[in-house]
């Protein structure tokens, strides 16, 4: 299937891309809802939607307005309200420091303030070639282990700042 | 059932399910509102009860209420003006100043400001707190609509117009906390959406996060360049609506004042759009005829208002053969006034600059699209909308209603009471049918009064009997219930010969460009009233009796629906994918 | 195979329980917190060795969800099948295993450490006098296997459900409910009957039931431990729910951030849909019941039950005004409920056990139990759950065993961003509802955050705020630009450019905020502003006046200085990113106090206790 989106997405990954969307929001719009309820199924799309793409961008957004019907300002209004979603690319290592008060009063703030050092990016920022994402997360829920600090899906405990020019290091492609 | 409950100690009753501020209202006590918005004849019921400044003491609650939302309830004591009351109300005040800009002198909206008359109201002279402001780029990509979201308040009540009542979903809360806003997708310069510029957000705004751009300073640089003949038409709701700018009572029919205030300005020669809106049903009539005689391309839809245009090729561009293809009355004077009327007075289109005055933020846009305009010659200059041209003439001085009437010039300015109905939802439609009553009748029909499609409902449909056809009508004003009707047609659960529709509720009475009527529903109705009366009160009430424009086809254009009125006159739209 | 009625549940459950075991059953905590802290090595070590020796007949693994002993994790627990003897190994190692495996449940394996055992099961066992949690919402998490809907079965699962259908009116259950005095477990303490009572009186042709997951509380993770540890229990709960109001759909929002949940609730769902105690006709009594699952996706504010209904239709989550309530007009405008995972964990045992066995547990006004997550400077973090009207002293310093590195105790939060802290003047106030309201605080959703003498209040107050400020909706105004000036001030506190008018108008500011708010987040946003200030007005004022921060947590407010200890070893100077320390060797070092930038780097390295902190 080639992309329906009228902007300039040519690629053929992209394309797949939105296949795959495309066949996923079919699957839950074929449930039978009545017509205004199928907005309740939006947060998922884009849930997927940015598991696929890696992140939100204009054409998927356009793309999922049209097949919910939705006005595009809904879903941008949506989007930049819940935190998980973003229309920008973010780095290929996503660095969370989990900022919850366990965390907090372990002092996550100090971890947090060497990786922006050390990166030279604020928080909700990608370094510029794409490799490291640094943001901020409310409780991951290891409590036990604060500080901690999240690399995609692996978990670091026990955070200090000297730790963290060893957990950089660690992420090579 | 009625309830009873107390107010500041006064005992009211209500009914169940009115809120604690309509309560107040039957005892006249005014609790001070923000972002709450009802127009009972739009169905507009906007109380996102997020200002907080309409907060209320009631007796036994932990937190004050906000009245605007809080539904009465049997026994309930509520005092509007404790200390307790008053100081929230203050302090709301307070912080929403604290991120708000104090350039209120040179904002668009002074003295129209509901932020600004709430702060003398509630006797604020000294702010508390202070700290960061939000700070966003003006949005002046547009030639309609300027945003300066540094204004926005939140009060959502745009979100309301754009969303809820139109349905172009143009606008959103974006983002949240201290950042959240109201912008179109992706933060986007409106010029880039989907935006019919009806305007309809701007006279929601309470304050000055929206307004027109401002075209003042084009128009009086042309004014003052000896090398430009500069001719103005003033659209039909200009003049019922115009006067309010100057104290005069809602519904005062100002025209003689306004062709005297544009003369006094300058304007070389001062016509009508009215006249054009004659010309408009003629050829949108012979349109609507030809196509009953061939039944096909039906309904026929009118194409008289920009915005329902741009809406149309945006949302159904599968419709797009639907809508006359006749352009619209500020258009087709354009085009006249540089063709037929500049080799009658001998002057080159490049040396004339047409200005209209209309009601309208959409049709600052009209004007700018692209079919309109010939060798880098606009048809229409500059427009501007109601409020702009009351600023230019308190600006020249001019005591407005102090002023005596004075007729249009000529050939430009003769019109009839079919086109100053225009002005009013349902009177494009009214005016067709009277024209079209005679021609199909071949007689001079009386009863012109189409009741049935007068008045601010949203939708009306009418059967009318025109000699041996029943021709089936709607009217509708609104976008929201524009993209209602039309979607039945899609459907084709409905089958209708016309239908008017205009962008604004209400029609052009409640345009975008009209002076802020601030959520008051009574000024409309009067606007309408005023328009109905000017109607009544002209001696010709049906467009093809106007011998000026009985003259243009002798001397211009041949027959309605020739090809040189065809030239001139009618246009093509182009479906515009989001 | 289908269990279509409740005799047939009896039955299997009962075949279930009498199959032979093998002997020993090694159960290994698998929920998020003890895979973070290494529980897969752990279990992948105990798999190979139990496959290496042939152990498969004589020791069963479970993997099962959080135990609460956070602290110690990884955590298994060795038990006879019989439930005689019961050992629980903290701070697994994957290289422990062969020396645990050798010991067996009769002996402890040397060179390991045993966690104490402090929890029970009050519907299998009677209490040890003094035992001091009471586990009910907990009563499966981190005893069986999540994944194994038979092992569920066999612990009574689906009973009540299977009761409420067989025997009971949905106006029983109502009643049932409300005479047990079971209240909203997730913050605001509503009366769980009185609401269901509500949503059944409505006449509607559709209504909700929901579970709300949103466990956004920073600091609180026992929903999770339930979902990931019990997922049956909160689907049987809600399916009551449903019966008792009338409802037929039931939806769990459920936190993106909680993969392990979801997985666990999918496969919870499937399996009860197989044996037909979700879906069309359950128990044959007519009655129809489905569950789905919604994600959130990031805001706080979609625990508050309309932002949450407005999140769950594809929507900004901001809350709207009440009324309506949910019970009127929920979800697409249907009278729907909405309890918290830890409220609907109760429902099950409530209706096997009896609304007299629930009040039995806890105080008067507030029944039953609490689950609390134990986390900052506690010497042992993990979950906890005690009857109402325990004390907080029993909490931290039994339970917690105290405070870490021997550090004196400042204050504990209760009740997350929108609760307060309490000092050591109510560490013996026995904790419920209201005792908690009437300090300044609330229950919140069970989070319990220790503080020591190292914290600084008011830094703490601003964490919280910033927290508010980051997860408000910006809706109404007292929440989107109040807190924010709230939070400037308290930045200028901190700072030292506070002044005593500051604290005043913070307070005022606080009171009208609460005051004004459109929803609880806001609402309650102050509280720890005001409640600090009602306890620590002296450490505020020591920011203002004396340009002090008496925790030495305020770093614009503190200052590095070299006494005369300094024997001038050069380390300090080294050491300083900013080269703002001079001095000879073997003389008294200096800090130019106008370049330092107060990192504290020179105070950590001095070998010499030269450097203080000031």
């Amino acid at each position: 299937m080639s992309c329906q989106c009228s902007g300039g997405c040519g690629a053929a990954g992209d394309s797949e891309k939105f296949a795959e969307l495309d066949r996923f929001i079919t699957e839950l719009l074929s449930r039978g809802e009545p017509p205004e309820r199928r907005r309740g199924n939006l947060i998922q799309i884009l849930h997927r939607a940015q598991h696929i793409f890696g992140y939100l961008p204009e054409e998927v957004q356009k793309f999922v307005a049209e097949r919910l019907d939705l006005p595009r300002a809904e879903i941008y209004g949506v989007i930049s309200f819940y935190s998980y979603f973003t229309d920008q690319p973010v780095g290929r290592y996503k660095i969370n420091v989990c900022t919850g008060t366990a965390c907090f009063v372990k002092g996550a703030p100090k971890v947090l303030d060497e990786f922006k050092r050390q990166l030279n990016i604020r928080e909700g920022e990608s370094t510029p070639d794409g490799k490291f994402f640094l943001g901020a997360l409310r409780c991951v829920g290891a409590c036990s282990l604060a500080p901690v600090v999240m690399v995609n899906e692996r978990v670091y405990g026990n955070m200090t700042a000297d730790k963290v020019a060893g957990i950089l290091a660690e992420c090579t492609d | 059932m009625d309830i009873n409950l107390t107010i500041n100690g006064q005992p009211v009753s209500v009914k169940a399910g009115s809120t604690i501020l309509e309560a107040a209202e039957k005892l006249d006590i005014r609790i001070p509102t923000l972002c709450h918005l009802k127009m009972d004849c739009f169905h507009v019921d906007h109380r996102s009860a997020s200002c907080r400044v309409c907060v209320v003491e009631v007796k036994g609650r932990p937190n004050l209420a906000p009245a605007c939302s809080t539904p009465v309830a049997e026994g309930m004591e509520v005092k509007t003006n404790s200390l307790r009351a008053i100081n929230a109300r203050r302090t709301m005040l307070d912080l929403l100043l604290s991120d708000h800009p104090k350039d209120c002198l040179i904002c668009p909206k002074n003295l129209h400001c509901q932020l600004q008359s709430l702060a003398q109201e509630l006797g604020l002279h000294q702010l508390l707190f202070k700290g960061e402001q939000s700070t966003y780029n003006r949005d002046l990509s547009s030639n309609a609509i300027a945003r300066d979201l540094d204004k926005c308040i939140m009060c959502r009540r745009c979100e309301t117009a754009c969303n809820t009542i139109q349905t172009v979903g143009v606008l959103s809360a974006v983002g949240r906390g201290f950042q959240a806003v109201v912008a179109p997708a992706g933060l986007k310069p409106l010029a880039e959406t989907e935006c019919v510029f009806c305007g309809q957000c701007v006279q929601a705004c309470p304050v000055g996060a929206l307004s027109e751009i401002d075209c003042k300073y084009p128009v009086w640089r042309a004014l003052n360049d000896p090398t430009k003949t500069v001719v103005v038409q003033t659209a039909p709701a200009v003049r019922v609506a115009i006067g309010e700018c100057f104290g005069m009572e809602p519904g005062s029919i100002s025209t003689g004042k306004l062709v005297h205030a544009l003369q006094m300005l300058g304007f070389d020669k001062v016509f009508d759009t009215d006249w054009a809106a004659d010309l408009t049903i003629m050829e949108e009539t012979t349109e609507l005829i030809e196509r009953i005689k061939k039944n096909e391309k039906l309904p026929i839809l009118t194409s008289c208002c920009p915005g329902w245009v741009k809406f149309l090729e945006h949302q159904f561009p599968d419709l797009i053969y639907m809508p006359s293809s006749a352009k619209s009355p500020q258009q087709m004077f354009g085009a006249i006034a540089k063709s037929y009327y500049a080799q009658k007075i001998g002057v080159e289109p490049k040396d004339m600059v047409v200005v209209s005055v209309m009601p309208c933020l959409s049709k600052k846009y009209e004007a700018s699209r692209e079919e309109f305009s010939h060798d880098g010659v606009r048809d229409v200059d500059i427009v501007i909308s109601t409020r702009e041209l009351a600023d230019m003439i308190r600006e020249a001085g001019i005591r407005f209603d102090q002023l005596e009437d004075r007729p249009y010039d000529s050939p430009l300015g003769e019109s009839t009471g079919a086109a100053v109905i225009f002005g009013a939802t349902g009177g494009v439609l009214e005016a067709a049918l009277r024209t079209a009553a005679d021609w199909i009748t071949g007689e001079d029909v009386k009863a012109i009064d189409f009741e049935a499609v007068r008045g601010l409902e949203g939708i009306k449909e009418a059967t009318v009997k025109v000699g041996d056809l029943e021709l089936r009508a709607a009217v509708c004003s609104g976008l929201g219930n524009a993209r209602k009707l039309l979607e039945r047609i899609r459907r084709g659960e409905a089958h209708y010969h016309a239908i008017e529709i205009m962008a604004c509720p209400g029609g052009c009475l409640n345009g975008g460009g009209q002076p802020y009527h601030g959520g008051d529903e009574t000024i409309l109705a009067k606007r309408l009233e005023a328009l109905y009366r000017a109607d009544r009160d002209l001696p010709i009430r049906k467009s093809h009796e106007n011998p000026s424009i009985q003259k243009i086809y002798e001397e211009f254009l041949g027959e309605p629906g020739s090809h040189a009125a065809h030239k001139l006159l009618h246009t093509t739209y182009t479906p515009r994918k989001n | 195979m289908r269990i279509d009625t409740t005799r047939t549940l009896r039955d299997l459950a009962g075949e279930i329980a009498s199959r032979p075991h093998p002997p020993v059953k090694i159960s290994v905590s698998m929920g998020t917190c003890g895979i973070a802290a290494g529980t897969g090595p752990v279990l992948e070590a105990l798999r190979t060795a139990v496959a290496e020796r042939h152990l498969e007949n004589a020791v069963e693994i479970s993997e099962v969800g959080c135990m609460g002993l956070c602290y110690a994790e990884p955590v298994l627990m060795v038990s006879s099948n019989d439930g005689s003897h019961r050992l629980i190994y903290g701070d697994v190692t994957p290289q422990q295993i062969p020396a645990i495996l050798d010991a067996g449940v009769d002996s402890i394996a040397p060179g390991t450490r045993t966690i104490e055992r402090n929890w029970y099961y009050p519907e299998w066992e009677t209490p040890a006098p003094g035992e001091l949690q009471a586990r009910i919402v907990l009563r499966n998490t981190g005893r069986l296997c999540p994944e194994n809907l038979e092992e569920y079965l066999a612990s009574d699962g689906y009973a009540a459900l299977g009761k409420v259908l067989d025997t009971m009116t949905p106006q029983e259950v109502i009643d049932l409910i409300t005479a047990s005095g079971l209240r909203g477990r997730g913050g605001g303490g509503f009366p769980t009957g009185k609401k269901w009572q509500f949503a059944a009186a409505r006449q509607s042709d559709e209504k909700f039931i929901i579970c709300n997951a949103d466990e956004g509380d920073p600091g609180a993770f026992m929903d999770r431990a339930v979902l990931e540890g019990d997922p049956h229990a909160v689907l049987e709960a809600m399916a009551i729910g449903g019966y008792a109001i009338g409802a037929h759909t039931g939806v769990i929002y459920i936190r993106a951030e909680y993969p392990l949940a979801v997985k666990r609730l999918e496969i919870a769902i499937e399996q009860a849909h197989e044996r037909g105690l979700l879906g069309k006709n359950i128990f044959n009594s007519g009655f129809d019941f489905d569950i789905q699952i919604k994600f959130g996706a990031g805001a706080f504010v979609c625990g508050e039950e309309t932002a949450l209904i407005h999140s769950i239709e594809g929507k900004r989550g901001e809350p709207t005004v009440k009324p309506p309530f949910p019970a009127d007009k929920g979800l697409w405008e249907k009278p729907t409920v909405v309890n918290n995972v830890e409220t609907y964990a109760c429902i099950a045992a409530i209706v096997r056990k009896g609304a007299e066995w629930f009040r039995s547990i806890g105080t008067e006004g507030s029944p039953g139990t609490k689950v609390f997550a134990l986390a900052g400077k506690v010497a042992k973090v993990g979950l906890a759950e005690v009857p109402m009207g325990t004390t907080l002293r029993t909490i931290i310093y039994e339970i917690g065993d105290g405070i870490r590195n021997n550090r004196q105790f400042k204050a504990v939060q209760t009740g997350g961003p929108s609760g307060g802290c309490i000092t050591a003047a109510n560490l013996d106030l026995p904790i419920d509802y209201e005792a908690l309201k009437k300090i300044g605080s609330m229950m919140g959703s069970g989070g319990m955050i220790v503080m020591d003498e190292d914290d600084c209040m008011v830094n703490i107050a601003k964490f919280f705020l910033e927290f508010t400020l980051d997860e408000s909706c910006g809706k109404c105004t007292p929440c989107r630009i109040g807190n924010r000036r709230m939070y400037e001030m308290l930045d200028d506190i901190t700072s030292g450019r506070g002044t005593p008018e500051t604290i005043e108008k913070l307070k005022m500011l606080s009171a009208t905020i609460k005051d004004t708010a459109l929803c609880g987040l806001g609402q309650t946003a102050p509280n720890p502003v005001l409640s600090t200030l009602a306890n620590f007005e002296e450490e505020y004022m020591a920011h203002v006046r004396d340009s002090r921060c008496p925790a030495g947590v305020c770093s614009k407010l503190i200052r590095y200085e070299i006494t005369d200890r300094c024997v001038g070893c050069g380390i300090c100077l080294r050491h300083c990113p900013v080269h703002c320390i001079s001095g000879e060797r073997k003389m008294r070092h200096l800090i130019d106090q106008e370049r330092c930038i107060k990192c504290g780097v020179c105070f950590q390295s001095c070998r010499f206790h030269a450097v203080e902190k000031r």
